[in-house]
């Protein structure tokens, strides 16, 4: 395709940027055409970190695959794990226990918290700030070791099952979560001293890759993206699951539509998912953490779809069952695919360096994008 | 640009410079606040759940509880766990499935821990070793039962 634009004006420029580039966040390749400095169009080239997950899936039971979900958006391998057991209990009708709902709620809400922080890092370090990358992590920090406690890992969690989740609560969750929740607050604020503020910033990304709100919805850019340009796309709202429906939050959206839109709709979605904490942190209802499901899960034939809101977007699985133990066929939504399918759109005109900026506002995560 | 917004730039980037610069000092003056983790030389303390490897416990009389009836290794996604099963004759002269080799491929294995919830006697869990390197990758596979090792009285 690129070839085309070439004909047209001999000035053009192909380059490759990745897949080991280190402002790609992974291995993704953009092939992009340039006359100067100025971006003509960009092509992502993906297969880099193809693992075929959904066909990996088909062989696996239904208790087994929900691990495997940990691997595609990995900084909200939580959220991922509970589209598929959402799935799962959808099409096997299974009611989850009150207090399952809500210890789900709160690690999704605290995985959230934990991969905005980390893209907060890294945002500003990809337009050329080194510092926040490392206050980032050090919240990032504070969550991982309150995973650790309760669900066993930092990272790939694994800890939802269809019914429930795997263990009930470790005994020091409630007082670190609190801990963090009250150092948390304390960190937001300087964030904003730190980056929203600063004049640099604003520069970089005001008014750079602007997406409109009709464009954000053909794209099917949804999460932050698709808020950021003023499309109220919130799963939690528009299609509560779980616990969602009883909790007061709101639905973060800016109208700008650039990137500066984008970082904003993320701040204030980090204020969003502390006040659902708090509200959720206390009022831990008791009973059981995992409903009584079968040794062996049958699926009954027929066709399911749950969709859940990741720290990226619509995250959804769609399970064809022909009645076995394992899935006909799967297929996941997953957010980051949409979403990068709206960089050549945005990028188009702008310089090259506001090309990594419009990707770190993408919040991109390649192992989500090419599954 | 008016004149005036040429200043008032200039004044918005020393402002926002000096934002930055009062929170380095901040940590500059405040190096308490700033976490280190000297892992080699100082151990890392981890969650009790942590998931590391999977081990099979022994009693000091060198039992472990495991009957072979593979759970595990029916609920492993990816093959980590291969159960070896013999008959060993009973006292009474019946002959009764027993466990030879639990064989653990730790190069296979994600920490899961759907193996752990699915053994009904218990005989494996996880441990917080997690320095798994080796040089070799054939010594990443282990066998698991200690040799010379029986089933536990009473563990059916």
């Amino acid at each position: 395709m690129f070839k085309e634009v070439l004909a047209e004006d001999q000035d053009c420029l192909t380059l490759n940027v990745g897949p080991q580039h280190p402002s790609t966040h992974g291995v993704l390749h953009l092939v992009i055409t340039l006359k100067g400095e100025t971006i003509l169009r960009v092509d992502p080239h993906l297969g880099y970190i193809h693992r075929s997950i959904e066909k990996m899936c088909e062989s696996l039971s239904y208790r087994q695959f929900i691990y495997v979900t940990s691997r595609m958006d990995y900084l909200s391998a939580h959220i991922n794990n509970h589209g598929c057991a959402l799935c799962v209990e959808k099409a096997l009708q299974i009611e989850v226990p009150q207090r399952a709902q809500v210890i789900r709620v709160l690690m999704d809400e605290l995985t959230r918290i934990a991969s905005h922080v980390l893209w907060w890092g890294a945002m500003a370090m990809d337009v050329g700030a080194i510092t926040p990358f490392f206050h980032a992590f050090r919240e990032r920090e504070m969550i991982n070791e309150i995973m650790e406690e309760t669900c066993g890992a930092r990272l790939t969690m694994n800890y939802m099952v269809p019914g429930g989740v795997m263990y009930d609560l470790h005994p020091n969750f409630q007082r670190r979560v609190k801990q963090f929740i009250s150092f948390f607050k304390s960190k937001l604020n300087e964030y904003d001293e730190l980056l929203t503020d600063n004049i640099i910033f604003k520069q970089r990304t005001q008014h750079i890759g602007v997406l409109r709100r009709e464009d954000a919805i053909s794209f099917g850019a949804t999460g932050p993206v698709g808020r950021g340009s003023g499309w109220a796309c919130d799963v939690r709202k528009r299609a509560p699951y779980e616990c969602y429906h009883q909790l007061q939050f709101e639905q973060v959206v800016e109208q700008a539509g650039d990137c500066y839109a984008r970082y904003l709709v993320r701040m204030g979605e980090m204020r969003q998912s502390l006040s659902i904490i708090e509200q959720l942190i206390d009022n831990i209802p008791s009973g059981d953490y995992q409903a009584k499901t079968k040794a062996v899960l049958k699926l009954p034939k027929g066709e399911y779809y749950s969709r859940v809101e990741t720290a990226r977007g619509e995250f959804g699985v769609y399970i064809v069952s022909d009645g076995g133990t394992t899935p006909y066929r799967i297929k996941f939504r997953s957010p980051g695919f949409s979403n990068l399918s709206a960089l050549d759109h945005m990028s188009r005109g702008h310089k090259i360096g506001d090309l990594v900026a419009i990707m770190g506002s993408l919040d991109l995560v390649i192992p989500d994008i090419d599954r | 640009m008016t004149l005036k917004q040429y200043f008032r730039n200039i004044w918005d980037g020393m402002r926002s410079l000096a934002a930055g610069m009062r929170r380095t000092g901040y940590y500059f003056f405040h190096h308490k606040e700033i976490i280190t983790q000297e892992y080699p030389d100082v151990p890392p303390r981890l969650a009790e759940r942590f998931r590391g490897e999977v081990v099979m416990p022994h009693n000091e009389n060198n039992e472990h509880r495991c009957t072979g009836c593979t759970a595990c290794e029916l609920a492993c996604p990816n093959g980590t766990i291969k159960i070896i099963t013999k008959y060993e004759i009973t006292p009474d002269g019946k002959k009764k499935k027993a466990l030879d080799k639990f064989i653990y491929h730790l190069e296979l294995c994600t920490m899961c821990n759907l193996c752990i919830i699915a053994c009904p006697t218990d005989a494996i869990k996880m441990s917080q070793a997690f320095e798994h390197s080796v040089f070799d990758r054939s010594q990443l596979i282990k066998i698991l039962n200690k040799p010379g090792s029986r089933l536990m009285e009473g563990v059916e």
